[in-house]
């Protein structure tokens, strides 16, 4: 079933990586990449290693998890590498034929290939870890103190949340549509690009006319549960910092002054 | 064109902790101008079934004959498939996507590739057979007909691909009951004057009982029960263990049985009306 | 009993999109009291939907007044305290449901309201507990069934308090059990937490177990009564569209034939006991 699909790539558990508040993961998370910006050479990449291996082994997130977040990458990471090696000038290397393979290249490529590594396995732990909803709350909890500059928290975090509770809506329908117009006759697997696109009008028509429809019953039934914006609204979870948050944030600023000392 | 399955068992998400047997080994045959009454609780398997009768899913194990041709075997023509048996979904009104009921109409057959003449005649009699004037919504957007209109030019959109089985699920849901016995009456009548076989998919007891040849009844992927509605609904109590109820009169009946009034079994109010009346004049 | 709800004389007119005026209410009056537990029915376009919009401040009278404890509809000021008052459920159970948690879209409503977060939290479990849905609490709602969804529905709107909640065709897309499983919470929460309940429906075995119906045609209320009342009145039920059940129609027939046997028969049970008294 075309609903079995999981967003976002959730790994439910109850670990203390889980159970951090949302704010601090994401705060981290920020300053976890920003820091990879300041790594100069190759050494300070241990301390991130062993700071990644920490969060990893806390979460029981499986490194083949992990492996399968840098595949969809995997090719940003190779023209990295390719980039890199050929690109770099400097002292080339023998041994390569007429490739112009240097030092510096093959330096470089490692340095980058690390660094956008050891960031995309970062970036994904916060979303293995933390559930869109967490996330959502998290955002619109930061994002709070920049209102009064007219960035709308509460509204973004509110269409995340509908966003996120309609995909699999909308992903049943159009299973459902598909498989309509395919009882009539509709093929929407073969032909050119052309015929194909042509193909998608009798699902995309249905599809938007049904997303209309319920933006619309969605509308009135929220409005007939007093939903009026942000203002006055209260949340029944309140994000409370507790000792284990004080504990990772503490963890990450170690990180951070390591790393600034290798400079 | 008997529709035969033998051994249908359907398998959703396989290998994964979804894993979930929405048909255990059913076999059954439906006769040529059958009309049958599809019964089952909610994830029963009945929608699994239909969905299988035009190849829209595949079986894990087990086949299924049309016209002697087994449809589950490789590179059998899937139009072909579906232009012999049609489906209807439930709320069929939200498939609808052209700007004209004549063109939404015609989707079908354009699908299949027939010329514009035949394509014509297709959509004029389809409309016909719903109910709906064709000269008056031909041009019209389906989008502004009523629910019930809505309804039909979807299953006109299915009839127009000449069906030899048409299948129903749950074609009154949602509708009242003045819609609700419109669209029923001109399911019958397809039935009777097109000489199609009927598969319909129904949760009204009292419409099954009304209508249907037989009756299958599906509970957990198996079938049940198969038999005539009088048959079937004389099971009550293996009917009320699935959860599924039996039309108001046949309850009373069986109510009345238990109280020492010995009647008849009735599954409709005329053969009640007929019993009570006999009962209550015999002294 | 006072009333809760007091519409006098609404109309309600709007344009159609090919520009014609449409009269979808047509001067209707009702009194609905504190406690009650109505059925409205009527087929679609009857004008049955738009009546229960106007007791929730969704749609405001072209004409006449509606009152929700005593609060003008009219007066914008009055519209939050109006919502929390008389809560709505719609017919769609997958377009009302606005969180990704049961227990969050359970909280939606009192969190628009401003409730305090621990009151929040116990209303909230009070709520699933009553619609019988608290081992729910942590699920996503889209792998529940139609009849839980609407049960969580019902809760959202519960945990509102409300004294009073309208069900605009609640049952309308679910199959049998869960119909069964809304309609026993909904006489629950009439008959156990006093809630007065305004039921929009077309299934008439539903309107069989409320205090009152009133039936809906063409922007009117045509007949009103008990259900014996108007279930009585076979003929002219079925003139606008509508069923009877079975059973009734069984007694009117058996009526016309002479036979001694009462019109408002609507139960099976009451049926057996006519048929035994009358050998």
């Amino acid at each position: 079933m075309i609903k079995d699909i999981t967003i976002g790539q959730y790994m439910p558990g109850e670990t203390s990586i889980h159970r951090l508040d949302p704010r601090i993961k994401i705060l981290a998370t920020i300053v976890y990449i920003s820091i990879l910006f300041f790594i100069k050479g190759f050494f300070p990449y241990l301390y991130v290693l062993g700071y990644l291996g920490m969060v990893i082994w806390l979460s029981e997130i499986s490194p083949k998890t992990i492996l399968k977040s840098l595949k969809p990458l995997a090719v940003i990471i190779l023209l990295t590498l390719v980039f890199n090696i050929f690109m770099t000038p400097g002292e080339k290397l023998p041994g390569f034929g007429f490739l112009p393979i240097t030092k510096e290249g093959l330096y470089q490529a490692g340095y980058m290939g690390l660094r956008l590594m050891f960031l995309i396995t970062g970036a994904s732990l916060l979303t293995l870890t933390t559930s869109p909803i967490a996330l959502t709350d998290g955002i619109e909890k930061l994002l709070n103190p920049f209102k009064k500059i007219g960035v709308p928290a509460h509204e973004l975090a509110m269409m995340m949340t509908i966003a996120l509770r309609f995909i699999p809506t909308l992903l049943d329908e159009t299973d459902k549509i598909m498989k309509a117009q395919m009882a009539r006759g509709a093929d929407f697997e073969s032909g050119n690009l052309f015929s194909r696109a042509k193909a998608m009008i009798p699902l995309l028509v249905p599809l938007f006319i049904s997303a209309f429809r319920r933006a619309e019953e969605l509308a009135l039934a929220i409005e007939a549960r007093c939903y009026r914006g942000g203002e006055n609204r209260t949340r029944m979870k309140q994000l409370k910092l507790k000792g284990i948050d004080y504990s990772a944030s503490l963890i990450t600023l170690l990180l951070c002054v390591a790393i600034i000392f290798t400079r | 064109m008997p529709v035969e399955i033998k051994n249908l068992t359907h398998v959703y998400m396989k290998d994964t902790i979804f894993q979930h047997k929405a048909l255990n080994d059913v076999s059954l045959t439906i006769e040529d101008g059958e009309f049958i009454g599809l019964i089952g609780h909610t994830g029963s398997g009945k929608s699994t079934l239909i969905q299988h009768l035009n190849a829209l899913l595949k079986p894990s194990s087990g086949n299924i004959i049309i016209d002697g041709v087994d449809i589950t075997a490789k590179g059998v023509s899937l139009k072909k498939i579906r232009q012999t048996v049609g489906l209807v979904f439930q709320y069929p009104e939200h498939q609808l996507f052209e700007e004209t009921v004549y063109k939404d109409v015609a989707f079908g057959p354009q699908n299949l590739g027939l010329s514009r003449e035949e394509i014509d005649l297709r959509v004029k009699e389809s409309l016909m057979l719903v109910g709906l004037d064709y000269d008056a919504l031909k041009d019209v957007s389906p989008f502004e007909l009523s629910g019930g209109q809505k309804r039909r030019v979807a299953i006109a959109g299915v009839l127009a691909m000449k069906p030899k089985v048409l299948v129903l699920d749950e074609p009154t849901a949602g509708l009242d009951p003045k819609g609700r016995d419109e669209i029923l009456g001109e399911i019958r009548r397809l039935h009777e004057l097109q000489k199609l076989t009927v598969v319909l998919v129904s949760h009204s007891m009292e419409d099954i009982a009304n209508l249907v040849d037989r009756i299958i009844v599906m509970s957990k992927g198996k079938v049940v029960l198969t038999d005539t509605p009088r048959n079937v609904f004389m099971q009550a109590e293996v009917l009320k263990n699935i959860g599924l109820d039996v039309p108001q009169v046949t309850h009373l009946v069986n109510e009345l049985n238990k109280k020492g009034i010995k009647i008849k079994d009735c599954i409709s109010v005329d053969e009640a009306f007929n019993e009570l009346v006999k009962y209550l004049r015999s002294n | 009993m006072t009333s809760i709800i007091s519409a006098q004389n609404v109309v309600f007119e709007y344009i159609s999109h090919d520009d014609n005026k449409v009269t979808a209410l047509d001067n209707v009056s009702q009194e609905i009291k504190k406690g009650e537990f109505v059925a409205v029915l009527g087929h679609n376009g009857s004008g049955k939907s738009t009546l229960a919009k106007h007791f929730n401040a969704l749609l405001l009278p072209s004409k006449g007044t509606v009152y929700i404890k005593g609060m003008d509809t009219r007066n914008e000021e009055n519209t939050w305290n109006i919502r929390q008052t008389a809560g709505m459920v719609f017919q769609n159970p997958d377009n009302q449901i606005v969180a990704t948690v049961v227990e969050e879209d359970v909280a939606f409503g009192p969190e628009n309201l401003g409730v305090e977060p621990h009151e929040i939290r116990k209303r909230v479990d009070e709520a699933l507990k009553t619609v019988g849905m608290q081992d729910y609490a942590k699920d996503a709602p889209h792998y529940l069934s139609g009849g839980q969804k609407q049960r969580i529905s019902i809760a959202g709107v519960l945990a509102m308090k409300p004294e009073c909640m309208i069900l605009d065709e609640p049952t309308a897309m679910l199959d049998p059990s869960g119909r069964k499983e809304v309609m026993e919470t909904i006489k629950r929460l009439n008959k156990e937490e006093g809630i007065t309940i305004i039921l929009i429906t077309h299934f008439m075995d539903e309107a069989v177990q409320a205090d009152r119906v009133v039936v809906m045609q063409r922007g009117n209320a045509i007949m009103q009564g008990t259900p014996k009342q108007v279930f009585a009145e076979i003929d002219k039920l079925k003139s606008v569209g509508l069923d009877v059940p079975q059973v009734t129609e069984l007694c009117a027939r058996l009526h016309k034939e002479g036979i001694d046997i009462p019109l408002d028969v609507l139960t099976v049970e009451e049926m057996v006991v006519e048929l035994c008294r009358l050998k």
